[in-house]
């Protein structure tokens, strides 16, 4: 009862009209750049925060999660219309969506998605604010020893677990590590890998990593393989609205992704990848119609999409409550908070409840608004889609330098921009993955911070980190965490020898 | 396990390795120059010591997977266009440091980005990354107040 409370009251910070025009800007913003191909929400919200820093805290903030949101919608009609998923949690979207649009039925594919993801959104939203109050009270009583513990896992569940190769999500997370370790230290004042450079000293600044490695990264990745596969966009035709038949096929996989999302997500493991795929192949099991899969299942888009958004929702729990980013575009939003002096976490919650539940409750009104802007305006929306590739990167790149030198103007700073933009393009290329770059920058200070906080408290003893139960526990779930993919990985070369 | 004989060892998979292991000496010698204030703890040397020992364990599991030819296989690459793009990017950062403003320098880059992407309009590209880049000057430098490198076209404004 204490959370319906708390919404209410979050609700009319929500409903102030600056708020709202916060939210509704932070739609638009969000679908247009989800439908652009090449920028997802993790690199618009990096692009932003600069130019946010001047305006209210709680403003942009409601912004940036309008944008979170609006990347998820808009990104799924990307997805159905041509066929190239921006990321890899559109890909089910992106197989059964593109044959519906082939097929003249990408109208009901993006209206399923929409209010698929409208529906998985608000109960997501909804186990958030119900959830929240309790994390919070558990993560109270936490001691330096059990966050730092909590990092390790959010650090090994963010980019071995889940990823294709465990070697190569932890090269990325250590790279961004190391790069987390660059400037002056705040306790002992010492500068570390900076070389002498005075824009090393003051750390290397989140957004300028982001926007070199989605941007530059993905811009140059693009551009040198232009020649191998020339994409094609779908054209909307037939009705957009879904038959009585579409709705009866729809409504369960709609729930059954959240099931799958929500509790994924708001577990600190990230990624919307494992509910998508688990949601798509349910429902290929349960369909009545299972020789639709593969040439333009209904359930095929619904219920993925519901899996991808409820994920979203549940990935601002753990940030939220224990200010644990487990994406990329959650990394980006709580260097969104960190801007502003403002840190995520249990004290958060009672040092500026306003905030938090006016966000909380904003969510509830941008999915709202984005159900009312995605099903009628959709033409609109993939009008966007025709800007020619070479504006849309050149473009890209405009404002990806300019946002880096209005943050810091400096030449230094577009150097490393450039060099992370490398980075990006090389990850790309021999697919190690970004988003555990960005965690580790954001989240490994964070967690030294915390380290160095317990083992001050033990006289230096680090025996401290499996003296408390609940660090010792978290640490046992990091190591099983770690361990797991090798395992499973040696276990399924020994069923293939088998065969 | 395969036994492979013809697999072919892959360079680039091994150069990652060594990077990695650069990386880590890199970060070890950093840290051997700092200083512990406290008598209990290793401060500020802890986490350069947990992040290298990483990067040493990280760079010897590339090296087993290069072996092992786990990486991916690479498509062809196109090199003309990643060229252009890096000259765009370094006219734009040598005209900032030379304190020419950002708008000239924004304008290549826009063009320069595009032709990488295939257009033959090089000119046409030139005059609209100009006119983007008064764009972004008025939204930015006017209207939010944010500084912008400034030469002497944006002191036209």
């Amino acid at each position: 009862m204490e959370a319906f409370y708390s919404l209410a009251n979050g609700l009319t910070v929500a409903i102030q009209p600056m708020n709202l025009l916060f939210a509704l800007i932070g739609v638009l913003l969000g679908t247009a750049v989800g439908v652009l191909p090449g920028i997802g929400p993790a690199l618009t919200v990096a692009l932003l925060l600069p130019i946010t820093f001047k305006l209210d805290p709680a403003g942009s903030i409601i912004m940036f999660a309008g944008i979170y949101y609006g990347g998820m919608y808009g990104g799924s009609t990307t997805a159905i219309l041509i066929n190239t998923p921006g990321e890899s949690a559109s890909m089910a979207t992106a197989l059964e969506g593109n044959k519906m649009a082939k097929a003249g039925r990408g109208g009901p594919a993006l209206a399923t998605s929409a209010i698929g993801s409208f529906v998985a959104g608000t109960i997501a939203t909804l186990g958030l604010t119900f959830l929240a109050p309790y994390l919070v009270d558990i993560a109270v009583s936490f001691g330096p020893e059990d966050y730092f513990a909590l990092m390790c896992v959010a650090f090994v569940t963010v980019s071995a677990t889940f990823g294709d190769s465990p070697v190569r999500g932890l090269t990325s997370l250590f790279i961004g590590l190391t790069l987390g370790l660059v400037g002056i230290d705040i306790l002992s004042g010492q500068s570390r890998l900076s070389f002498g450079i005075p824009e090393l000293y003051d750390n290397i600044e989140v957004t300028t990593l982001a926007v070199g490695l989605f941007a530059i990264g993905e811009a140059l990745y693009v551009a040198s393989r232009r020649h191998i596969q020339e994409e094609k966009l779908e054209p909307v035709r037939g009705s957009l609205w879904m038959t009585k038949e579409d709705w009866k096929r729809s409504w369960k996989p709609w729930l059954r992704g959240t099931a799958f999302g929500f509790p994924i997500g708001a577990l600190p493991a990230g990624g919307a990848e494992i509910p998508t795929f688990l949601s798509y192949s349910t429902e290929r099991r349960l369909t009545k119609h299972p020789e639709e899969f593969g040439h333009g299942a209904i359930e095929g888009v619904a219920g993925p999409e519901a899996a991808n958004n409820a994920s979203a929702a549940g990935t601002l729990v753990p940030l939220l409550t224990l200010g644990l980013p487990t994406s990329a575009t959650a990394a980006m939003l709580l260097a969104g908070f960190q801007q502003y002096g403002l840190n995520p976490g249990p004290l958060l919650f009672a040092d500026q409840p306003n905030l938090v539940w006016g966000l909380i409750a904003s969510l509830f009104i941008a999915n709202a608004m984005l159900l009312v802007l995605n099903l009628p305006l959709v033409g609109l929306w993939v009008r966007l889609l025709a800007i020619p590739q070479p504006w849309l990167y050149a473009g890209i790149l405009v404002f990806a330098t300019i946002g880096t030198i209005a943050a810091n103007p400096s030449p230094v700073e577009l150097i490393m921009l450039t060099v992370f933009g490398v980075l990006g393009f090389l990850m790309r290329r021999f697919d190690f993955p970004i988003a555990p770059v960005v965690v580790g920058l954001i989240l490994g200070p964070i967690a030294e911070s915390q380290l160095r906080r317990a083992l001050s408290i033990s006289l230096g003893d680090p025996m401290v980190l499996l003296q408390s139960p609940i660090s010792a526990t978290l640490l046992a779930i990091a190591l099983i965490a770690l361990v797991l993919p090798f395992v499973m990985k040696g276990m399924g070369r020994f069923k293939a020898v088998e065969d | 396990m395969s036994t492979n004989s013809q697999r072919r060892i892959d360079v680039a998979g091994f150069a990652i390795a060594l990077l990695l292991l650069a990386l880590a000496g890199l970060v070890w010698w950093d840290m051997s120059k700092l200083q512990i204030l406290s008598p209990y703890d290793l401060g500020p040397k802890v986490m350069p010591i947990v992040v290298s020992i990483g990067l040493v364990l990280l760079a010897i599991g590339n090296g087993i997977s290069a072996l092992r030819g786990d990486l991916p296989e690479r498509e062809s690459l196109d090199w003309k266009p990643i060229v252009l793009i890096f000259s765009g990017l370094a006219i734009l950062i040598t005209f900032i440091a030379l304190g020419w403003g950002f708008m000239i320098g924004t304008a290549i880059l826009f063009a320069a980005t595009s032709t990488a992407f295939g257009r033959r309009a090089f000119l046409v590209d030139l005059l609209i990354g100009a006119g983007l880049a008064v764009l972004v000057y008025l939204l930015l430098g006017k209207l939010l107040t944010l500084s912008l490198p400034a030469g002497p076209i944006e002191k036209l404004f």
